[in-house]
């Protein structure tokens, strides 16, 4: 008995000897590379974007735009492959979410379907009436919207570590988001101008006779041909070659500079394979107009003048800022699809910094004047009710820093609520023992089966709790996720602090002292 | 030293007896949130309905004129628009109601708003959230509201009879609706945080009940001769002091919150003020008033002399 109270003696001191080691780093004012600070193993907390001010975006793959362009893709795989495979068909089209053709021939329907099968097993192809119809499952939707998420969150990290923001963090949320968190970035303007452009580059022929001027708005293209808006300039039209002659995945490096006439551009370089490329097909249209198509808008149709090999200018009527986001866009290479941003919230350094002072403010006077009241209605019960209070704040801090968990202001909110609620299972045993003593027990006595039973309240009482805390947790967004983090670990350090802690300090001052009167002292 | 007493020691109120007032009290307060519903809906945040909200603080206080902000937001022709004064003077809210046509409508908005008010006011916040957004965090609130009081029901089931599940969950969707009314009738903007502070406080009234059901279901083992009648009140006098001292502890907290929290967190204590204040009242009057409907077994008619106090057994 004696050894084992001495061991609880050894643990209590030693989890507030721990709490107070990981909770000191959110104490001391350092610079992030101070000496003073490193003999302490922990970190300190860390705060969410509405405290410390940032950005934080809520990205969409625009995964229907994909689901087409592969659509195209999967079309010419069927055509190679029907080809190959000599099976006669007309009228082969990518419409309304189907690659369709119509037989021509004697060709077994089997055989045809083997042959589309071929490419992927798991495409789905019905037949109507002699019209095959081909569609992705949702086996094959998945795999491109996995393929594609990877490559989207690489480009998107890309583009945004190019613009020196500090510690990013993006992470993929769901099937098709993507979580952007920026940290001390109030205005992410520029970021999303930055991700709202896929960024694709090709370089189109433009038809050799029919000329801009000439172009109608609704007029047919013709076969191969394809009406293109100008970026700046929506009236002005082209007719564009649909055939992509280069494109910007040769892209090897793109910067921001000037050309001839001093006006800002982008001068690029490409791959030795692109390289080649484009020599040839400058080489072949010397004297005719060359497009520069970005996002299906043309930014600048230059004649060429001579055979051109590995770099090139990108000219247009460009600002300054304009020439270096296009620069970085296309280093960065192109997303895979279009990004929607669903949400958005930006925090400034202001109103954040705010936030904690209000926080602090609020979480020491809570802190002083349930202390305050406690005392009042309990006496030295009180006393202990408060050093146990008080492990408890340091319990919470210690375990937000260690699970480097992110303290929002709603968090900060739930701290101060746990404050008035911790005590709770304090109040729950200082009653019962005044109950058990009147009801003729001996203190000591009373004390023992205060506590035991008060256990089995506390313990109901908080799971159920707890639950609802669960709850928050599981749907809860940014700050609310916040807020149910403290609110779970205050119900678990309040339980702790108040069966173990106060227990031990009532027990103490027990041996040592006639404690009845401090109990009914009236 | 004197010590502070709320509740005198050793109280011996009838409560059941006003039974049926509170019962007319909470059927008023949930019939008063149906009609302010009706009438009023809830004020819906623009986490739940999208749309873009900024908060701006004047560089100059003493320029500052929400009129003149007025004006010169409404020349942007953004539709519905909201401006009201937010926590400090010179500080203000605009909420402006989600754009016609696509994500980039929204977010142009967003930049000329700032280009509007750039020179006068710094932006200290700026959100915008897409109804996509909103809907999905809609039914997770709901969800999420609806699983918890699932979750503690089972539990109490367990822990307890069926009878005092049902008791349980009854108050706490009075609780959940009462809240609601509170928002619906001030009219005061439901948002994420909204249901942050229902799930709270919802946890918080289910922790009062537990105590004192836990209490009944001791009193029903130890006087089984008594009635329930006697059982069910004297366990709400039994644990008064502490339900008391508890809503109190919890109220100094949420009043600090309130006044010292900024207003950001302002209508969330408030929220939490009046949830502690219904949950403890519906601890008490709603969930053991329901007992008493129910005919729970006690087992034999002896009492368990052994688990009674000394001064209260049977001569």
């Amino acid at each position: 008995m004696k050894n084992s109270s001495k061991i609880r003696t050894l643990l209590i001191f030693l989890s507030i000897i721990l709490g107070v080691i990981y909770a000191m780093p959110n104490f001391i004012n350092f610079s992030s590379n101070s000496v003073s600070y490193s003999f302490l193993p922990g970190k300190k907390i860390n705060l969410g974007l509405d405290l410390k001010g940032g950005s934080y975006l809520l990205l969409k793959a625009d995964m229907d735009t994909v689901f087409e362009e592969k659509l195209e893709g999967l079309m010419s795989d069927i055509r190679y492959s029907l080809r190959k495979s000599k099976i006669g068909y007309k009228k082969l089209v990518a419409r309304n979410g189907f690659v369709s053709f119509e037989k021509r021939g004697e060709t077994l329907n089997e055989n045809i379907k083997s042959a589309i099968l071929g490419l992927d097993k798991n495409l789905i192809v019905e037949i109507k009436n002699n019209r095959f119809l081909i569609n992705f499952s949702e086996i094959n939707k998945q795999e491109i919207t996995k393929a594609t998420m990877i490559q989207a969150i690489e480009i998107v990290r890309r583009r945004i570590d190019e613009t020196g923001t500090n510690e990013p963090s993006i992470q993929q949320q769901g099937a098709d988001r993507i979580i952007v968190q920026l940290p001390g970035l109030d205005d992410p303007s520029r970021i999303k101008k930055l991700l709202g452009k896929t960024a694709k580059l090709n370089f189109q022929l433009v038809h050799p006779s029919i000329s801009s001027d000439d172009i109608q708005k609704e007029a047919n293209a013709p076969p191969g041909y394809v009406i293109l808006e100008e970026d700046k300039n929506p009236n002005r039209l082209y007719m564009v070659n649909k055939r992509v002659m280069v494109s910007g995945e040769m892209l090897k490096d793109a910067s921001p500079t000037f050309d001839r006439n001093n006006s800002p551009s982008v001068s690029f370089q490409l791959s030795p394979l692109g390289g080649k490329k484009f020599g040839r097909v400058t080489g072949e249209n010397i004297g005719r107009p060359f497009a520069i198509v970005l996002d299906n808008k043309v930014v600048s149709a230059p004649v060429i003048q001579s055979q051109i090999f590995s770099t090139g200018q990108i000219t247009g009527s460009f600002s300054v800022q304009e020439t270096n986001d296009l620069a970085l866009v296309l280093r960065s290479g192109a997303l895979p699809a279009p990004m929607i941003i669903l949400e958005e919230r930006s925090v400034g350094p202001g109103l954040g910094s705010d936030s904690i002072s209000s926080g602090k403010i609020a979480s020491i006077a809570g802190l002083i004047a349930v202390m305050i009241f406690m005392l009042m209605t309990y006496g030295v019960f009180g006393v202990f009710a408060n050093i146990a209070l008080f492990c408890n704040i340091i319990f919470i801090l210690a375990l937000l820093s260690l699970l480097q968990a992110t303290l929002t202001l709603p968090g900060i909110a739930g701290i101060v609520l746990t404050m008035g609620m911790a005590v709770d299972a304090n109040v729950l045993i200082f009653e019962r023992i005044k109950e058990e003593f009147k009801s003729g027990r001996e203190i000591f006595d009373a004390i023992e089966s205060g506590f035991q039973r008060a256990i089995s309240t506390i313990v109901d009482a908080n799971l159920t709790t707890l639950f609802a805390a669960l709850a928050l947790f599981s749907f809860g967004s940014g700050p609310i996720k916040g807020f149910s983090v403290t609110l779970m670990i205050g119900i678990v350090t309040s339980m702790f602090t108040a069966i173990i802690i106060t227990k031990y300090l009532v027990l103490l001052y027990s041996k040592k002292r006639d404690i009845k009167k401090f109990i009914f002292q009236e | 030293m004197k010590l502070l007493r709320l509740i005198p020691a050793n109280t011996d109120f009838d409560f059941l007896s006003l039974k049926y007032f509170a019962f007319l009290f909470s059927v008023l307060i949930i019939f008063g949130t149906l009609l302010s519903l009706y009438f009023n809906n809830l004020n819906y945040g623009i986490d739940f309905k999208g749309g873009i909200l900024l908060e701006l603080r004047a560089k100059n206080v003493q320029d500052s004129d929400i009129n003149d902000l007025r004006t010169q937001v409404s020349t942007l022709k953004a539709g519905e628009i909201s401006i009201q004064g937010f926590g400090k003077e010179g500080d203000f809210l605009i909420r402006i109601q989600k754009q016609e046509g696509d994500q980039s409508q929204q977010i142009a908005m967003i930049e000329k708003v700032k280009t509007l008010t750039e020179n006068e006011y710094t932006i200290r916040r700026s959100e915008f959230v897409g109804p996509t957004v909103g809907d999905e965090l809609k039914t997770a609130g709901i969800y999420a509201v609806a699983v918890s009081l699932l979750a503690i029901m089972v539990y109490i089931w367990f822990r307890f009879e069926w009878q005092f599940s049902i008791a349980a969950i009854i108050a706490l969707i009075h609780d959940v609706i009462s809240t609601v009314g509170l928002f619906s009738f001030l009219q005061l903007e439901f948002n994420l945080a909204t249901i942050a502070a229902i799930l709270t406080t919802a946890g918080y009234s289910i922790n009062d009940t537990v105590v004192i059901f836990d209490r009944v279901r001791e009193n029903l083992r130890r006087y089984k001769s008594k009635d329930h009648y006697f059982i069910y009140n004297k366990s709400i006098n039994e644990t008064l002091s502490r339900t008391i001292i508890t809503s109190v502890t919890t109220l100094i907290a949420l009043f600090i919150i309130f006044f010292f929290g900024g207003a950001v967190l302002s209508d969330f204590a408030l929220a939490m003020i009046w949830g502690v204040l219904i949950g403890t009242f519906s601890s008490i009057f709603v969930a053991v008033s329901i007992l008493t409907f129910f005919d729970i077994n006690k087992g034999e008619k002896v009492d368990d002399q052994s688990s009674i106090p000394e001064y209260e057994r049977d001569k």
